[in-house]
């Protein structure tokens, strides 16, 4: 039991934290909760249908489909969160100022919470395929099911109060920093993805452009372990990098950062209303 | 991102054109991995074969190959690495971690 807990929380932990900081992204607007809601939904129903048609896509496009398929969720994601951050960019300042002087959620305007809802379900979609063929396995064999489908089940269970941990953990910042801070985070939460996603296309023999390690930090800090893969989800860490997923991780940051300075609104100008 | 997409598909097609080094099979039966230990080259590229023939679906993980790839069960997945610098690069199978292990060594 206690081996599929383990199995089924760590392949949630991505998932888990990503809902976290959606969430705490979008805190104070109405609606989110239906949009989460509507993403993780979406994203169990797909994850059941990726889980059901894992053995065609994997045999697509010469046995690289599952490769593909992995590197455009992540790619999507990416768009999601770079959208989401320019919106935010341009935005945030009113929705911090509307909920500092109302004090309640602001109204849910033209707010694209269909982005994170996006990135929501995509990120339970990739993850929750996998620990759907897991249980499925379970099922299949057929042996101590009762006692290792339990542990699924828990494990499901901790990584959705990992979820609500990381959530309340963020919002112990204070309000006026938390956009900053969740945009940091899904700027980096982003170029991690999109070095994911190019480390997908190498594995699937499509793009093999400087795809030499460029070192090994497996000595500090396992790619395996728990805090290993926080940080793999987190930041994009990687024992070992390669060139290209290095240069993928630094541009999705620049191009991000420079999406966020284009996007933001012109600033009132103190001096010129006195 | 839309280059990126692009430049994906254009080197779909362009994919079997790549010159392969050398194919392996690695064939999971109770979970477990044979051969367990397997040596290839290092600074090569290699194919491996993963069959899997248990009925269960099997995850192949490698975090120092940076591998994920799921093998349903009774199919079979393709896995491609390198090129590897010398050293020994182990791999599990996810969902049976206490059986399912090996090691690739790559000289």
């Amino acid at each position: 039991m206690l081996g599929a807990l383990i199995i089924v929380f760590r392949e949630m932990l991505e998932a888990g934290l990503i809902v976290g900081i959606v969430l705490a992204a979008t805190q104070g607007v109405a609606g989110r909760g239906r949009w989460i809601a509507i993403g993780i939904g979406g994203g169990l129903a797909g994850a059941a249908i990726v889980a059901a048609f894992a053995g065609a896509i994997s045999e697509a496009f010469q046995g690289s489909g599952q490769e593909l398929f992995n590197a455009c969720v992540l790619a999507i994601a990416v768009v999601m969160l770079m959208w989401h951050n320019a919106w935010m960019a341009r935005h945030g300042r009113e929705i911090a100022a509307e909920m500092r002087s109302i004090g309640v959620a602001v109204s849910e305007g033209a707010r694209p919470l269909t982005a994170l809802a996006v990135v929501v379900g995509l990120a339970v979609l990739r993850e929750g395929s996998e620990v759907v063929l897991f249980l499925y396995g379970i099922v299949a064999s057929g042996t101590s099911m009762g006692s290792v489908f339990l542990g699924g089940v828990l494990g499901i269970a901790c990584g959705a109060a990992f979820s609500a941990l990381t959530y309340y953990g963020l919002l112990a910042i204070p309000q006026r920093y938390i956009f900053a801070v969740t945009s940091w985070l899904i700027a980096l939460l982003a170029a991690g993805m999109a070095a994911q996603a190019v480390q997908f296309l190498n594995n699937g023999g499509l793009l093999t452009a400087f795809d030499n390690t460029m070192w090994d930090t497996s000595w500090l800090l396992s790619e395996g372990s728990i805090l290993g893969r926080l940080m793999h989800t987190l930041i994009g860490y990687t024992e070992r990098p390669t060139g290209m997923q290095l240069i993928v991780y630094v541009c999705t940051l620049v191009a991000m950062y420079l999406l966020m300075r284009i996007a933001r609104a012109p600033q009132p100008r103190r001096e010129a209303t006195v | 991102m839309k280059t990126l997409l692009v430049a994906c598909l254009a080197s779909a097609l362009l994919a079997p054109a790549l010159a392969r080094a050398d194919d392996f099979t690695l064939t999971i039966k109770d979970h477990k991995f044979t051969p367990s230990e397997l040596k290839v080259a290092a600074g090569k590229r290699h194919t491996i074969t993963v069959v899997n023939n248990d009925a269960t679906p099997e995850e192949f993980e490698s975090h120092a190959l940076k591998i994920e790839k799921v093998v349903v069960g009774n199919g079979k997945g393709v896995v491609r690495i390198g090129p590897l610098k010398a050293g020994k690069y182990p791999f599990v199978g996810e969902y049976h971690e206490d059986t399912a292990k090996g090691v690739i060594v790559a000289e």
